[in-house]
Formats: C-alpha cells, structure tokens, sequence
C-alpha cells in the first residue's frame, strides 16, 4: 500500500473564490428563478418583495463577478495547482493522456484511480468549460442589468452583446446556464465525493483546509 | 390666413400686449381660443421635457406663419400612423399644427391623384429643395430591386432616395419606417429596412412605436418649428423626450412589481387588482417609450392601463426580439412548442442526479480500485 503525506495545495484565495461562488450561485439560483417566474408573495403593495429579491440578486452578483475575476487573476499568480496549466490539459500529449485515462476511469473501462495533486485532467477541462460559461452568464446578467439606462457605463460595456442575443435570447440564456451549473453542481458535488472515497486524497476536506494527502512519492 | 405676425424682443410692452391679447391669430381664425392655443404651447413644453418658461416662445414661434412644406410618404405599411394622426376626436391644435405646415403630398389624404399628384411632389422637390420635411410611414424592401412596393413605376427605395435625400429632414412615423417593423420580421421576404437603413446619407429622425402617438409627432414638428432645429436622440434615432425613459419605470404597476404582486393569469384576482403584468410577459423593462405619460388617443390609455403588457412595439425588430408576446421567456429552440426553458433544466439537472446515482451505485459495488491499477489483497 502506498504511504500518504500531507500537502498544502489549495491556497486562501483558491478556497475563499470556491465558496464564494458556492453560496453566490445558490443565492443567485434561488433569486433569479424567483425573478423569471415569481409568484404574487406580496400580501400588500406596500412590500417590496421583488425589490428585495432582485437587490440580494444584483449584490450577489457583483460578489459573484468579483470572485470568479479574483480566481482567474490567481490562475497567474498562484501555486501550480491553481495555474492556468491545470485547466488546460488538452494543450500537452501528456494533459491528453491523463484526460483519456481519466476518462476510462470514469466510464469503468480502467481500475487505475488517477490520483493527482490538484485537479485530475478531465476535472481541470471542465472547469474551463464552467468558468467560461460564469463569464456568459456575468455578462449577460450585467447586459440585462444595464438595460435600463442606455446611456449608463455598464450598458457602454456590455451593450455590444445585444448584437450577438435577441433580447429573449439574452434572458433565455441566462436562465438555461443556471440550470446547466445545478447539473454541474450535481456532477462536481458527486465527482468529489467519489474521488474522496477511492483516491483517499481527502479531497473533500482540502476544499475547506487546504490539505490533501498524496502518494509519498510525489 | 392670418395677419402677419411679427413679434421679437424689441417689442415694447403695448405692442406685446396687443399682439396677446387683442389681435386675432391665425388659431383664432380657425376657431381656437387664445387660453387653449396657450394650453397647448404649456402641453408641447412638458412632451418635450423643456421647462414651462419655454412655452411663450413655442406661442411666439407657432404664432408666425411660416408654412414649410410637409411631405408624407407612404412605403410598406398599414396607414397605422396616418390613422392614429387623422382619428383625433375634434378638430384640434394637433391637427392645426399640421394645418400650419403646408402638406403638399399624403398619398391618403390628399385630393390629387395620378400624374398630378406625382407633379406636386416633384414641385416640393424642385422648389424647396433641402428645406422641406418629410414623413415617411412603412418600411423599404430592398430585395429584387425593390420591385416589392412601386409608386407610380418607381420603387420605394427610388423615391425615398430622392425625397429624403434633398430634404431638410426625415421623420420616420411608426415602426416600420424606423426598424423595418412587421414587413422585416422573419423571414423578411421583401429585404423590408428602415428609412436610415434605406438612405443612410439622409437626415433621419425615428418616432417607432404601432402605431406612433400623434403627440410625439406634434411635439417633434413643434421643436423644429421652435428651435429651428430637431430634438436630441438616442442611439437608435429616438427623441429623448419621447423615448428616453424606460416604460417600465414610469408605470403605473410598478409599485405592485416592487411588492411582488402579479397578473398570474388572465382575469384572476390580480388582474381585477390591477397588479403588474410582467408574468403575463410585459415587455415594459425592455422598452423605451413615453406611453404611461403621453398615453394615446388624446391621453385617454394605453394597453399597459387597459391590462394588457408592453408588446415592446417601439423597439427594433419587436416582431421578433419582443414575441413569445405573452411569456417571459421564449420556448427553447428545437423542442415541442410546451417545453419551457425550466422543464428542460429541470430535466437536465434530475438526468445529471440519476446518472451520477446509478455511477455511484457501480461504484460503491466496485472493489478494487487503486492507484496501480491492481487488485488489493
């Protein structure tokens, strides 16, 4: 049986961006489906429920914004687990291999656990995929924000996304991405769990301590 | 027509006191007072967001007869916009406005017909040249050659060409004549644009909505007649006094939007309340328009008050960027005309949970997994 040592791999800033965008994305779930589709909950006209659920929204949405930009700085500036190269795997022969072997792991065709440091290869291309659409869904959420004040700096900046959505299209994507990232919650939330019980990495507990163990070896 | 009004700021007091108060005007003659004449100038000055000092010099300026010639081009379109100016209930300021300009040429109104009417534009064309205002109602088909809308043997995009081009300036009434409108919703056969689209080097002004409110009209004719000039716009052509604030903000629903009380469905308790229409797929916040002001039919209503939600119709391509006209949000592409965007990310996220279930299930039967990749003993 291999030895296990304890290694600090998840930094302060990867683990506070983690759960920052954990608790902003179910604020932001619950809240913005209450805003597409919302029921009469205001017993009388002088409540402000939609008022509130849309400022708890928008805060939430700014810490979100802030969170994701924050994590993708630190993809530069961090220690190699959170670099920018672990997102990227399918650029190296060697990222494509770990990828196909993760793959046959998932899908039963493998018994070799592929027990990494940081984020095996397939998790990694995934997490690109995700924070590619967090960045859809910031825009278009600050496009549809602005879209009350033409002439304001915000609807400056992302205005020009009125040309690539119709204006239901823009809504319509911003709730379906909300929807992909529950299945990926789902996915993430089970992928972990599994991994905790056969890599024996303690991966569910680093994302709190930042300390995973890993093979002796490395 | 009237005496000739001249009036400045060299007047002494007496002669501004004869000219308000004891001379006829060219409004009196026509059979409107001098107290609703200044109503009027005082209504104008609030359409336009000016101050209420501004309406002496909206008086002075209307009061001058000036005439300039009006031409009122009709493309591919309804006479929406012809029938909104024309049903106002009695004869009013609104129309003696439009009186004061002198309407040379209205495909529906005027008396001329044929080869005489074709003679009276052509006359604008050559005698006021760069000094005339036109009005053009309906959108331009570009494709073909535009052979789609022909008047008297020339295609739209011709005239418009000619006409918009050599005059002062261009007000586009209605949506289609500003975006293209319903001709240019998908698949747009006939290649329908707008009036800036069609003749980019014109000097175009756009006044969308289905149909315009007449006010906005006036008010913009008003401000030409006055300034000398016309409004500021938006980014899409629009006056700002008209256009510039959101419907949604200035409804008179919003306070139960706020409180979180809706319209769920049609004639529901909500809807007897008069709550917010937003569930019922108002496309208010997405709509820049002054109809919860302005209102139509001489202020009478507009649908947002009549219960029914904004169909967006003065913004571009609301055929096709404002519908589904009664939901929030579209149906997704590619699936049944009942799957709503929610069904299927509901459906997407229970498909992800049973899937990872059943992996899991495999999983925890599994044994044997390690790092070698061979069994334990």
């Amino acid at each position: 049986m291999t030895t296990m040592v304890i290694k600090y791999v998840w930094e302060v800033p990867v683990r506070v961006a983690h759960w920052v965008n954990f608790l902003a994305i179910v604020i932001l779930s619950v809240t913005g489906y209450y805003i597409g589709a919302p029921k009469t909950l205001g017993v009388d006209p002088s409540r402000f429920v939609m008022g509130w659920v849309r400022f708890i929204h928008f805060v939430a949405a700014y810490a979100f914004t802030v969170s994701v930009l924050s994590r993708i700085y630190w993809a530069f500036v961090g220690n190699s687990y959170s670099s920018w190269r672990a997102y990227v795997p399918w650029l190296t022969s060697e990222g494509r291999y770990r990828m196909l072997e993760t793959f046959r792991y998932y899908t039963f065709m493998s018994r070799k656990v592929p027990h990494v440091t940081g984020h095996n290869a397939l998790a990694g291309a995934t997490y690109s995929l995700v924070y590619c659409l967090f960045l859809v869904q910031v825009a278009t959420g600050f496009a549809l924000y602005a879209e009350h004040a033409p002439a304001s700096v915000m609807h400056k900046l992302t205005g020009w996304l009125f040309l690539l959505f119709s204006n239901q299209g823009m809504r319509l994507t911003h709730h379906l991405l909300m929807w992909l990232f529950v299945a990926f919650a789902i996915h993430h939330v089970y992928s972990a769990w599994l991994m905790d019980v056969k890599e024996r990495g303690g991966v569910m507990s680093g994302i709190f301590g930042g300390y995973k163990s890993v093979p002796e070896k490395e | 027509m009237g005496k000739k009004r001249v009036g400045g700021k060299g007047d002494s007091t007496e002669q501004k006191i004869k000219r308000d108060f004891v001379e006829r005007s060219i409004w009196e003659e026509k059979g409107i007072s001098r107290r609703d004449f200044m109503k009027f100038c005082s209504a104008m000055s609030a359409a336009l967001a000016l101050p209420v000092t501004f309406a002496p010099r909206i008086a002075e300026a209307l009061d001058q007869v000036k005439r300039p010639t009006l031409v009122w081009l009709e493309f591919q379109d309804c006479a929406g916009n012809t029938e909104a100016l024309l049903r106002a209930s009695s004869p009013t300021v609104t129309e003696l406005v439009l009186d004061v300009l002198s309407i040379d040429y209205h495909e529906t109104i005027m008396a001329a017909a044929g080869h005489q009417a074709e003679a009276a534009l052509a006359k604008v064309l050559k005698e006021q040249k760069g000094k005339y205002i036109v009005v053009v109602e309906g959108s331009i088909p570009l494709k073909d050659n535009g052979v789609y809308c022909c008047i008297g043997g020339r295609s739209a995009l011709d005239i418009a060409r000619e006409v918009c081009g050599n005059a002062f300036a261009t007000i586009a009434v209605g949506s289609c004549a500003s975006f293209g409108g319903l001709p240019a919703a998908a698949p747009n056969p006939t290649g329908a644009v707008g009036v800036k689209e069609a003749v980019p080097n014109a000097r175009v002004i756009n006044l969308p909505g289905c149909p315009l409110n007449p006010d906005n009209l006036t008010a913009t004719v008003v401000h030409y007649l006055t300034f000398n000039k016309l409004p500021t716009t938006d980014s899409l052509g629009r006056p700002l006094f008209a256009y510039g604030k959101r419907i949604h903000d200035a409804c008179e629903r919003r306070p139960h939007f706020d409180a979180g009380q809706y319209v769920e469905s049609w004639g529901d308790h909500g809807h007897k309340k008069g709550f917010c229409l937003y569930k019922m797929g108002c496309k208010g916040p997405e709509t820049f328009h002054n109809c919860p002001t302005q209102r139509y039919n001489e202020k009478t209503s507009w649908p947002v008050a009549a219960g029914h939600g904004c169909a967006g119709c003065s913004e571009p391509q609301f055929w096709d960027t404002m519908t589904p006209f009664y939901k929030r949000l579209p149906n997704v592409p590619g699936f049944g005309i009942e799957s709503t965007a929610d069904k299927i990310g509901a459906g997407i996220a229970v498909a992800t949970a049973a899937a990872f279930a059943a992996h899991g299930v495999v999983s925890a039967l599994r044994k044997g997994d390690d790092q070698s990749g061979k069994k334990e003993d």
